[in-house]
């Protein structure tokens, strides 16, 4: 909403309070003031000047030398470029020392050596919007009325000499869609008085009434009608002052009858609409929509129309879509001489559906959308008549034609001031409390138990309850006023919870282990949830109804893709060496189309790529590999204590290479259950992507939420000796270390403390398809002193096991 | 004797002065103080002398022995000093040369803002609640006061998935599922950290996904000082002791009164430059207490409690705090850009 401020003074007293005053005001009060605008941009020494002869340049086919009358008292010699310019016109003048918007100064100048004494102005050139400006005065100087006063400061003319005040609405404050509702809140804030505009109509001795009749056929959808007849006007321009106060606001001055509407709408904040009464016909029916009605607005376009919305008809065809915009057959045009004026209250909901599913939006609907008040229906059309007599030259015909559905009765809101106290945390006294009230505008009685009871005007639609009476109260008192305090009451522990309390360690350990966080978007191309499907087995994407592009079409099913797809971004940056993790949610559900809410698990992912270490003279660099991914995968097993409870399974994997990825299980005790996997991307993927070779991991965590120990119980250091031994053995290179380590395990029993490998070795001189393998033993007793024999007896029992169960040599 | 001590003695002394490195030292104790040698081969005679020759002889021959030893010793002292010379010189290194660090990796910028505010409000005795990001249009909208067919939804505002299940467009969801878990219970106080999504396009301020981090609590007696009191106590922690907040009137369906939240510049302190738009003030959070249609939602009895509610934005606090430009920077994941968050 764009408020002039000299308009806004017609409605209250704003002597001492500047623009930039009222705007500071309107802001703390709670209507923010976006930006106050200045309408002069500099324009000064320019006047209505009347051409008196126009002849061509003699030197120059596109010049004209005009003479002037701008009220100096001697006749100006002016040059002017534009083509439009003609003798008898008034036209703005900028004499000699006149300054134009952007610093721009007049002086005495000979053109083409015609000596110019000033300079005829397009809209433009002084600084006015011209789109605001009817078609055929944007181009070329700006032609001003015949009646324009010679001599008269343009900025006068013009009303130039106001600031504009840009409202930045919350929805709830509708009601400062109006002028008249601006005044009010600068009232309230200022402690003055508004003045109504008058709204008193002479009626001619012929009755509305027989000329119009109105129904109501959807009393759900239009809650009251009211018709007035203006008979025998003249379609022309409307008064200056007018449109200079349209224009001020961001509306486009029209003609006479259509300013009106537009400009008591402004004041009122009542859409208003003017049909042309000889093309309407004798009758006005509101009702909804026929199926496969179809109707032509103003702007020429034909509807298609649904039932849900309303029509304003004239019994058969539809001559408006209600609250939205009228219909081309019902038009004011320049050959209208009488006129019905519609002031109506229409269902806020009906407006904004039938506006949204058409894709028009009006000034109208804007206000209708939000609700408009009842009480203004009236006063709006009246006062719309009232103009329409003085400006149009109509006759107002006696009496408004009126069909209602209901009556507007100003809202009773009761509130305690304990309530209003307890709640701000203030200690207001009812008088202070009854003069904001009071201020508002509201009338408020208080008991002697401290009730208020308030009659809210219906002006304030967004007041029903005690809540927004407080709020009321809140913001005319100040809420720098109001006190910091703290909470009184019982206190509570902050702490994490086991889940958010493994996420951050988690994110601290991978971090401080050289890891890099990311945060990737949740929504990915329909490709990227059609991969890594091991932990969604059956899972449906779930795709959003209408996306902004298909790379954020579907809900992701796996983080490893969105992993990637920072790799590529990197990549094509030159980070080349990348080490990165993220944990969030993945969405899953089996249904085709939503009927409850997906599952939402927790992922913790990570990608490796490039070099292992960053680039320092004293390292060598070595490229990732496997284990390295599973190294971290191993490490966040062991920050959980759940490592022994892990086994790892060789596997072809969805987009993985088949023989470097494995599925990771984890024995919940009652049974293996599949929590995520670890391996190389497989080549054709790192191809297609153009990745170097890349490790990638994902792991469920709502199953280590389940299962982590983290609870740490000491576990006493022994107290006897450990016999070290060493082993490697030849086996056939399909042999799986943790086959190996698992029989080790199991032969060495209660005495072997420990078993790693240590050494893995693969050359054909070993024999063809033979590696060999290294393991360190640690033998210990928990009681005493091992003996070398009982050490030897274990390590040879662990030997036979290799051998019988793998055909392991010794290696000697 | 005596002579030939003193001239044993001689002869050691300017041998060993001679002698140019450890080896030779030692022949020589060996040849002078050893079991077979010089020294001992003369004393080996003092059987021979009488009684009276003995004690002085004796004592000759210990200034001997205790001269030799004692240059012996020196000298030693000096070969310890030359070698470790020359070993430090040999085991110079360039200590300009970069050492072997640590791997560096970094949490990302958002965690560590949402898991610094996290953390303000742990101190302050809240816990942390979360909810889906899929959700209901009964949680996002309706529970919180926004009616099927109020301005503020839209569908082209939001990710619809149906006309019923939507990707949430605010952390608030996730407060009436804590009221509801609360059974009428108090006090509960809670924030709600979380990724939300709007249908935006994306450019240097906005991003069609974000997070928030919203706070609520409900007991009996909360008044919107309590809510003025723990911002303030926020902000401070935030932003520096020097913090100020300004609370201007404002809407949101779920709250009333409404407010919206300035904190003093973190640029300027307040004073005014282009970071606040020489206002002084940037704005940072929505807050509001709780209304009452909300709170029945929640399972309450707006008669018997009273709640506020506060929200802010954990990317707009990251760039300020960063001094980040642009918000789609957070989630490219330039390398480049994130390790400069490594620091503690």
């Amino acid at each position: 909403m764009r408020v002039s401020y000299q308009w806004l003074k017609e409605y209250i007293d704003l002597s001492g309070v500047s623009p930039e005053e009222l705007a500071e005001l309107m802001t703390r009060g709670g209507i923010e003031i976006d930006t106050v605008e200045q309408r002069n941009q500099g324009v000064s020494n320019v006047v209505v000047g009347h051409v008196l002869e126009k002849e061509k340049h003699p030197d120059a086919d596109k010049l004209s030398v005009c003479k002037v009358d701008a009220g100096t008292g001697e006749t100006l010699q002016i040059v002017c470029g534009a083509p439009n310019v003609a003798a008898g016109q008034k036209v703005p003048v900028a004499l000699i020392g006149a300054k134009l918007p952007g610093g721009i100064a007049i002086k005495r100048a000979k053109l083409r050596g015609v000596e110019s004494q000033g300079m005829i102005c397009s809209a433009k050139e002084l600084g006015i919007n011209d789109k605001l400006l009817p078609k055929d005065m944007q181009e070329g100087i700006l032609v001003l009325p015949a009646d324009s006063g010679i001599g008269t400061p343009i900025t006068e003319y013009l009303a130039l000499d106001d600031a504009v005040l840009e409202l930045d609405l919350t929805p709830n404050r509708s009601d400062c869609l109006s002028m008249l509702g601006v005044a009010y809140e600068a009232a309230a804030l200022t402690g003055r008085q508004v003045k109504l505009p008058d709204t008193r109509v002479e009626s001619g001795a012929l009755k509305a009434a027989d000329k119009i009749a109105v129904t109501i056929s959807a009393p759900e959808h239009c809650f009251r009608y009211a018709a007035r007849y203006v008979q025998g006007v003249k379609i022309g321009p409307s008064p200056q002052w007018m449109q200079n106060r349209l224009i001020a606001a961001g509306v486009r001055p029209i003609n006479n009858i259509v300013d009106i509407t537009n400009y008591v709408m402004l004041e009122y904040g009542q859409p208003l609409h003017a049909f042309d009464a000889d093309k309407l016909g004798g009758r006005i029916e509101v009702r909804l929509a026929r199926p496969g009605e179809t109707m032509v607005t103003l702007d020429d376009q034909e509807r298609k129309l649904d039932p849900d919305m309303l029509l304003i008809t004239d019994g058969e065809r539809p001559v408006a879509l209600a609250g939205v915009m009228g219909g081309a057959n019902t038009e004011v045009s320049d050959e209208t001489v009488n006129v019905v004026l519609e002031s109506a209250e229409f269902d806020a909901a009906t407006v904004r559906r039938t506006s949204r599913r058409l894709g028009l939006r009006s000034e109208a609907s804007l206000r209708f959308e939000k609700g408009v008040d009842p009480a203004r229906v009236v006063p709006a059309v009246d006062r719309a008549a009232a103009l329409m007599a003085l400006y149009a030259g109509g006759t107002v015909l006696d009496g408004i034609v009126q069909a209602v559905v209901r009556e507007a009765e100003p809202a009773v809101v009761s509130v305690t001031l304990a309530k209003i106290n307890g709640h701000l945390g203030t200690s207001l006294t009812a008088v202070e409390v009854q003069e904001i009230f009071a201020r508002l505008g509201f009338e408020s009685a208080v008991s002697e138990g401290g009730v208020f009871t308030v009659k809210v005007p219906t002006r304030r639609g967004d007041i029903s309850r005690d809540v927004d009476l407080i709020e009321e109260v809140a913001r005319l008192h100040g809420y720098d006023n109001i006190p910091s305090t703290a909470i009184e009451g019982s206190t509570t522990a902050g702490r994490l919870t086991g889940p958010q309390a493994i996420r951050r360690a988690l994110r601290a350990k991978l971090a401080d282990a050289g890891l890099q966080e990311t945060f990737t978007y949740s929504l990915t191309h329909p490709s990227r949830t059609r991969m890594f499907t091991l932990l969604a087995e059956g899972a449906v994407p779930i795709r959003v109804a209408m996306p902004m592009s298909e790379d954020r079409s579907e809900l992701r099913t796996s983080l490893v893709p969105s992993l990637i797809d920072a790799a590529i971004y990197n990549r094509n940056r030159k980070n080349t060496d990348l080490k990165l993790f993220e944990i969030g949610s993945v969405f899953l559900t089996d249904e085709q189309t939503l009927t409850r809410l997906p599952q939402e698990r927790h992922r913790i992912a990570g990608l490796l790529t490039g070099s292992r270490t960053d680039v320092q003279w004293n390292v060598k660099a070595e490229p990732v590999d496997f284990y390295d991914a599973k190294g971290v995968v191993e490490t966040i097993f062991d920050l959980l204590g759940v490592s022994g409870r892990i086994r790892y399974e060789a596997a072809a994997l969805d987009n993985l290479h088949p023989g470097r990825s494995a599925k990771v299980l984890l024995d919940t005790g009652s049974g293996e259950m599949l929590i995520g996997y670890v391996g190389q991307l497989h080549p054709s993927v790192q191809l297609q992507e153009e990745l170097d070779d890349t490790y990638v991991f994902e792991l469920a965590l709502e199953p280590l939420y389940e299962h982590a120990d983290t609870a740490i119980i000491q576990q006493p250091l022994p107290r006897y000796p450990s016999v070290e031994r060493d082993l490697a053995v030849l086996v056939d290179r399909s042999v799986e270390a943790g086959s190996l380590l698992a029989a080790i395990r199991e032969a060495g029993g209660d005495l072997l403390e420990s078993v790693s490998v240590f050494d893995v070795y693969v050359d054909d001189r070993l024999g063809a398809d033979k590696k060999s393998v290294a393991f360190s033993l640690v033998y210990r007793h928990p009681e005493r002193t091992l003996t070398d024999d009982e050490a030897a007896g274990r390590h040879a029992a662990v030997l036979d096991r290799l051998a019988s169960a793998f055909g392991a040599e010794l290696r000697k | 004797m005596k002579e030939r001590l003193e001239a044993l003695r001689d002869e050691a002394l300017r041998e060993l002065a001679e002698a140019a490195d450890p080896a030779r030292l030692n022949d020589l104790r060996v040849k002078y103080l050893g079991k077979k040698g010089a020294l001992t081969e003369i004393l080996r005679g003092m059987g021979s002398l009488s009684a009276e020759e003995r004690p002085v002889v004796g004592q000759i021959a210990n200034e001997v022995r205790g001269a030799i030893e004692q240059t012996i010793e020196e000298k030693q002292r000096l070969f310890q000093e030359q070698e470790t010379e020359r070993r430090l010189k040999a085991e110079t290194i360039d200590v300009t040369l970069p050492g072997r660090k640590l791997p560096t990796g970094a949490i990302h910028p958002l965690t560590r803002v949402a898991r610094e505010i996290e953390d303000v409000f742990l101190g302050m005795g809240y816990t942390i609640a979360e909810g889906p990001e899929v959700e209901t249009d009964f949680f996002n909208f309706e529970a919180l006061n926004l009616p099927k067919d109020h301005p503020a939804r839209d569908m082209q505002d939001s990710f619809y998935i149906t006309d019923e299940i939507l990707l949430r467009t605010q952390t608030s969801p996730v407060q009436i599922r804590a009221m509801q878990a609360m059974n009428g219970q108090t006090p509960l106080k809670i924030i709600c950290p979380g990724k939300v999504y709007r249908r935006d396009d994306d450019d240097a301020t906005h991003s069609f996904q974000f997070n928030q981090v919203e706070g609520l609590v409900v007991d009996k007696n909360i008044r919107m000082s309590d809510l003025k009191g723990t911002l303030l106590t926020f902000a401070r922690a935030m932003f520096g002791p020097q913090a100020r907040i300004r609370l201007r009137p404002s809407f949101f369906p779920f709250t009333e009164p409404s407010v919206e939240v300035d904190v003093t510049c973190v640029q300027c302190g307040g004073d005014g430059c282009r970071m606040c738009k020489h206002t002084g003030w940037l704005e940072i959070l929505g807050a509001g207490m709780v209304h009452p249609r909300v709170l029945e939602y929640g399972g309450y009895d707006p008669n018997e409690v009273s709640g506020f509610a506060f929200g802010l934005g954990i990317e707009r606090v990251a760039l300020l705090k960063y001094g980040v430009d642009d918000i789609r920077s957070f989630y490219l994941n330039d390398m480049r850009f994130l390790r400069q968050f490594a620091r503690m």
